[in-house]
């Protein structure tokens, strides 16, 4: 089956810096997949090269039909119609309010009113009330603030949706909230989901396929019940987050 | 050298960029409004002090200058003219492009460090028509705005000293201020403001925008933009003097 994301051979560079060095990768539709590796190695240059906010200098990066790294114009607006990303670090604009988040991408084929509503709705389905619509999102805490990038990632139902570490900065409570509202979300949305994560608690909850990037390459890619019989030493070093290994610790 | 010719390259790129999504639609109505409010409202009061307090000091040394061959007389006109055509513009430009393109800068670094600008792009929000465009347009329609009501109060600040200092007579200090201003050192001073209302706007917006990483970046970007924004406007200034001048 053709699948609905594909990197190939992707490299990118910053400076000296070799940081992608030919990441191959494909997720099918309806599929989660999750990156897992350690801090620096690329996770969210990946995800960014996808959709286009950093540009690869090798590989093509395959979107359905559609080349995204060379899309421009209509191409590329159409393209980025599909997706929902939820960032590292919320990146709520925080000159708007929360209903004013959520509802961003809606703003302008809508009244103010059916976007207020509508982003009610996101929010209540994220297990936010209606009080905390009229906000700013300095006021709300790190775990709401996650939960509002969260609504305003699935406002639009995105065929297409991205976590980057959704748990990182979360007490284990919150996290787990989390999890099951992408698990939720992404089965009853049909969405292809690709997530970031360090957290192997996530990655058990979230994943139909994990893949591994380490030293700008893709080391291991499987279903996630192969985690651990796969015998692969970066993998098992990962899980078990033992100093020793393949993976070299900065100390 | 070489990497001055860069950074001016891509300033003017960015520059060009800019003024396309100036003139192309989607417009974003509301941030125009919110900026120009920003821009002009708020620096009133900085603009204005900053006004009053040159008027009555042009009119102070110009007295002294004038005194020595005996002609008080031309104190009124030269408050005017000198008000209008140089130092509203240029002292109103370089007190906004301390307030209005630091604030632009450090508004679009955080947004640049935090991805909110990473966000927009996700969102199919173009951050050029969002956040660059409605500063840039509001710059250059404020400013002009804003440096005609520091000319006037300029202008009173001279009239307040010159009545009550020099014991100038107010009706004859109105009429020299009224009979020796021009239309054209009106429409030059103005002309500058909004030259200088798209260099500060443009260069906040730029370094902004191009925020290194972390909070450093963005502390960088703002001095940046103060210090560079302040450098063009000295050198428009002459470049527009020149102008006029010949014209
Ligand atoms: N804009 C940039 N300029 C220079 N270096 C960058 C930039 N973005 C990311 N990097 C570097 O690329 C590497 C990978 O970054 P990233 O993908 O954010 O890592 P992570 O896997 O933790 O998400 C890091 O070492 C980072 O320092
Ligand atoms: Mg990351």
């Amino acid at each position: 089956m053709k699948p609905k994301i594909e990197l190939r051979d992707v490299h990118k560079s910053f400076g000296a810096k070799h940081v992608l060095r030919g990441v191959n990768l494909s997720v099918q539709k309806s599929e989660s997949m999750v990156i897992i590796g350690g801090s620096g190695t690329g996770k969210s240059i990946t995800i960014k090269s996808i959709l286009g906010l950093v540009r690869p200098d090798k590989g093509e990066v395959w979107v359905d039909d559609i080349r995204a790294d060379k899309a421009r114009g209509k191409q590329r607006d159409a393209l980025l119609n599909k997706f929902g990303m939820l960032f590292q670090g919320g990146a709520l604009f925080d000159s708007l309010k929360v209903w004013e988040n959520v509802a961003f991408r809606m703003r302008r084929r809508m009244s103010a009113n059916d976007a207020r509503d509508m982003a009610i709705e996101k929010l209540r389905r994220v297990g936010l009330g209606p009080d905390n619509a009229d906000l700013f999102p300095a006021e709300l805490s790190g775990g709401m603030q996650k939960r509002v990038g969260l609504a305003r990632a699935i406002a639009d139902d995105p065929e297409i949706i991205f976590f980057d570490e959704p748990t990182t900065g979360l007490d284990p409570i919150m996290s787990d909230v989390i999890n099951d509202l992408i698990r939720e979300v992404v089965v009853e949305m049909g969405a292809t989901a690709l997530t970031i994560t360090h957290d192997m608690t996530s990655v058990r909850k979230i994943a139909d396929k994990v893949a591994m990037l380490h030293n700008g390459v893709i080391q291991w890619t499987g279903p996630v019940g192969d985690l651990d019989t796969c015998g692969d030493p970066y993998i098992d070093q990962f899980i078990h987050g033992r100093a020793e290994g393949p993976i070299e610790a900065l100390r | 050298m070489l990497s001055l010719c860069r950074a001016t390259g891509a300033l003017v790129l960015f520059a060009a960029q800019a003024i396309l999504h100036i003139f192309t639609p989607p417009y974003y109505g509301r941030e125009i409004l919110r900026q120009m409010l920003r821009i002009g409202y708020f620096s009133l009061p900085v603009v204005g002090l900053t006004a009053l307090f040159t008027g009555a000091v042009l009119a102070l040394q110009i007295y002294i200058g004038g005194s020595r061959f005996n002609a008080e007389g031309v104190v009124a006109s030269i408050v005017a003219i000198g008000i209008v055509r140089e130092l509203g513009p240029v002292l109103g430009g370089l007190m906004v492009a301390g307030r209005v393109s630091a604030s632009i800068a450090a508004e679009l670094g955080t947004m640049r460090v935090t991805e909110q600008i990473d966000a927009l792009t996700t969102l199919s929000t173009n951050p050029f028509k969002y956040l660059v465009a409605p500063r840039i347009l509001a710059g250059v329609l404020t400013m002009p705005i804003l440096v005609a009501v520091a000319d006037t109060i300029g202008i009173m600040g001279g009239f307040l000293v010159g009545v009550n200092r020099l014991n100038f007579n107010a009706s004859t200090y109105i009429a020299n201020t009224v009979d020796f201003l021009q239309a054209g050192d009106i429409i030059s001073g103005l002309i500058k403001a909004a030259v200088f209302g798209f260099i500060i706007t443009l260069l906040g917006c730029y370094h902004g925008y191009n925020s290194g990483r972390g909070a450093q970046g963005v502390g960088t970007a703002t001095t940046n933009a103060v210090v560079s924004a302040s450098v063009l406007i000295l050198a428009a200034n002459y470049i527009l003097t020149e102008m006029f001048f010949s014209a």
